[in-house]
């Protein structure tokens, strides 16, 4: 994996993918199906489909990942995987006694035609489906888009459980999109204080990051409820945080059931969390509680206090979009200069977004969506940075350029902390600021001569 | 011992293939040689006039419900004039995957050793439902099974078209391997100039009209008993048509890669014969 053959000159590369910046489909619907209470995730393919999604996020997350399979042989690929799907209901629900199975397809259920919504009318027809038991599928081929477009696919299909009462709930739906299970908890908090009510989801918090007390559960406490999903017809509003990973399910809702929606950034940073804050200070029609604006206040005097170590330190980052673009107007915002910035998942928006944010930049930034890591380090080997940003596969390129490393986004596979402490809102800001001080600062200190080795910094 | 040759049929659906390959089998064992016809159809109904019904249970299904320990006599048997008859079968229509299955019964017919030397084989048949339209399709072209491929066509234009779509498929394998055209079999369906302009086509694509099949009802009388013209009423004259084209193949030593047409080139050739009359 190490990759010191890496050549300097960019070749145009038009059918192969080096070291992707992307992951499978199902990955994502996984994961985002976790975030309901009481779920059990189920992957319509083979076997080694689910073993590896399930341990993908294992290796992320330091948490048994339980998830179910059709398990198709030969039989079932020439067949249809219909008779293994509807088994596979009757066994979950004898067994595992869920509240929601969330089916994905596979490559190969979906190369075959595999029509969900035929099994699950077939198996509801045959009354397989017990009474208040859901079944939510979502269609997850790989050779299609991300894990990115999985999550945003199996978050739409939880929203199409809503069933409007036409009664309003007064509550608002927040779609946190994909980040931690401490973000989804510090966006909670920050509800909170403004007194936001709301219905979350998904929300793995809880679920993922839940504590050892000897004791296993196969479904923890945590989870946005069945109750709580069918409910998000009658809000008020849903206010959908990334363009890729949330928004699709936010239009739905909008489209379907006239629950009005409106699509932010992640909440990484500073700017980007303000104009969270803003939408939400607007919709609650209150002002900005004041433990609210002292976090800011200190986010915004750690980046003045240590700016001379930020201001044009160059940067490249890889990653999902959403997390790329708030982290690049992020790094604008401390003067710092992100000079390479590559995504694996597709969208012609991408590039757009990042070439507004860096328009004033005295430089044109490198952006590829569709790209990979072996393009960056390419980039990078032809144009130095001071600090990489990305998930562990970036520790290869770091190794090879000897660059400091901060580990953002999906897998982390070889550090501790994401389940635990939020990169979202101020607090975040500051968690991620400290991260990439850290990293600079270790470096100085490593390369300084003698004579320059500094105490105070 | 001679080594066994591996034919192919194809052909637009509809076109006759099932029927021109049983009739031609059975011609085949009248002249004393020792046959298998694997049909690669979902439908299983390659084998019935062979076998005098569908009785045959598909290696598919023998696979589904006998998991993977199966053994040749569970998916062949023995037809007209001791014909080895077996049928890939497949799922409903609609659902799955008809081209998986055909790959996994032809892996399977190898592992169970029913291409062996010791079979005795002198022909080894598939017939092919339809166009190749998927990997699944082309597995018995693929390097190492059928050698030779016979498309069966008319002068309808459709199965004109089909059949240079088919060669297309042929030309990619053919040029990785050993799988060669052997000719048309013209299956007429009394179009203007047809047995002309099939000739002419032939020669386009680089091969022969290997025999041009009358149109008959003794044909369609012999598949309402359930049988081959050659078995039902020997003495027919379509019996003779028969035991020609299955002479014509047993003495074939023309095998080319196809040069398919450029559509326009095909459609050319259409407006010449089909407006000679």
């Amino acid at each position: 994996m190490l990759l010191r053959h890496t050549p300097k000159e960019i070749t145009e590369r038009s059918a192969l993918t080096i070291n992707p910046a992307k992951t499978c489909q199902p990955i994502g619907a996984m994961y985002a199906a976790l975030g309901i209470h009481g779920c059990l995730p189920h992957s319509h393919g083979s076997q080694g489909c689910c073993a590896y999604h399930r341990s993908t996020l294992t290796r992320h997350y330091k948490e048994p990942i339980s998830a179910s399979t059709s398990s198709f042989t030969e039989g079932a690929s020439v067949f249809g995987g219909q008779a293994n799907m509807l088994q596979a209901i009757d066994n979950i629900f004898a067994v595992y006694d869920p509240e929601v199975i969330a089916i994905h397809t596979t490559c190969l259920s979906e190369t075959i035609g595999d029509d969900l919504k035929q099994i699950k009318k077939k198996a509801e027809a045959e009354g397989k489906i017990p009474k208040g038991k859901e079944i939510i599928s979502a269609s997850t081929p790989s050779y299609v888009g991300s894990h990115v477009t999985g999550f945003s696919s199996m978050v739409t299909s939880m929203a199409k459980l809503a069933e409007p009462t036409g009664k309003k709930n007064g509550k608002l739906n927040i779609i946190p999109g994909w980040v931690e299970p401490a973000d989804m908890e510090e966006i909670k908090r920050l509800l909170n204080l403004l007194g936001v009510r709301s219905i979350l989801f998904p929300d793995t918090s809880g679920v993922l990051n839940g504590p050892l007390s000897g004791e296993f559960k196969m479904f923890p406490e945590g989870g946005v409820t069945v109750k709580e999903l069918k409910s998000t017809g009658d809000s008020i509003g849903t206010l959908a945080l990334g363009e890729w990973c949330s928004a699709e399910a936010a239009r739905w809702l909008d489209a379907k059931h006239k629950v009005p929606c409106r699509v932010l950034d992640l909440p990484y940073g500073l700017k980007a969390t303000d104009r969270f804050i803003d939408v939400l200070r607007t919709l609650a029609g209150v002002s900005v509680p004041e433990e609210i604006a002292l976090e800011r206040g200190q986010l915004v005097d750690m980046i003045s206090d240590m700016h001379q170590y930020l201001y044009h330190q160059k940067v490249a980052l890889v990653g999902d979009p959403d997390q790329m673009i708030a982290m690049t107007e992020f790094l604008v915002s401390l003067d710092m200069w992100p000079m390479h910035i590559v995504t694996g998942t597709p969208g012609k928006r991408f590039e757009e977004r990042i070439e507004a944010i860096t328009k004033d930049l005295p430089y044109q930034v490198n952006v590829r969506a569709k790209g990979d890591m072996y393009l960056l380090h390419q980039w990078i080997k032809n144009d130095p940075v001071d600090l990489l940003i990305g998930n562990t596969y970036c520790k290869y390129i770091a190794r090879d350029e000897d660059l400091p490393l901060v580990r953002f986004g999906f897998p982390i596979l070889d550090r501790q902390g994401h389940q635990y402490f939020p990169t979202v809102g101020y607090k975040g800001g500051l968690r991620l600021l400290e991260k990439i001080l850290s990293a600079l600062l270790d470096r100085k200190d490593r390369d300084a001569p003698e004579q320059s080795f500094e105490l105070v910094l | 011992m001679r080594k066994m040759r591996k034919v192919a049929i194809y052909g637009k659906g509809g076109i006759g293939k099932s029927t021109t390959t049983q009739n031609t089998v059975a011609g085949l064992v009248e002249m004393g040689r020792k046959v298998m016809v694997v049909g690669c159809d979902p439908k299983a109904d390659s084998t019935r006039l062979l076998l005098g019904g569908l009785a045959q249970k598909s290696v598919l299904d023998t696979l589904r419900e006998e998991g993977e320990d199966v053994e040749l006599e569970n998916i062949r048997k023995a037809g007209y004039g001791g014909t080895w008859c077996v049928e890939s079968g497949g799922p409903e229509p609609g659902v799955g995957c008809a081209g998986r299955g055909i790959i996994t019964s032809i892996n399977m017919l190898e592992s169970l050793g029913a291409y062996e030397e010791s079979e005795g084989l002198d022909y080894a048949f598939y017939d092919v439902l339809g166009d190749v339209v998927c990997g699944g399709f082309a597995m018995p072209i693929r390097d190492g099974k059928a050698e030779e491929i016979y498309i069966v066509c008319s002068g309808e234009m459709m199965a004109m078209y089909a059949a240079n779509n088919i060669s297309k498929g042929i030309m990619k394998f053919a040029q990785s391997g050993a799988v060669r055209l052997g000719g048309l079999i013209c299956n007429s369906r009394n179009v203007d100039n047809e047995k002309e302009m099939i000739q002419e086509f032939a020669k386009k694509l680089g091969t022969q009209m290997i025999y041009f099949v009358p149109r008959d009802n003794d044909v369609q009388r012999a598949e309402i008993n359930r049988k081959t013209v050659i078995e039902w009423k020997p003495e027919a004259k379509q019996a003779d048509e028969y035991r020609g084209l299955a002479k014509a193949i047993d003495g074939n030593q023309f095998f080319v890669i196809p040069k398919p047409l450029a559509i326009e080139e095909l459609e050319k050739l259409l407006m010449d014969y089909g407006l000679m009359s």
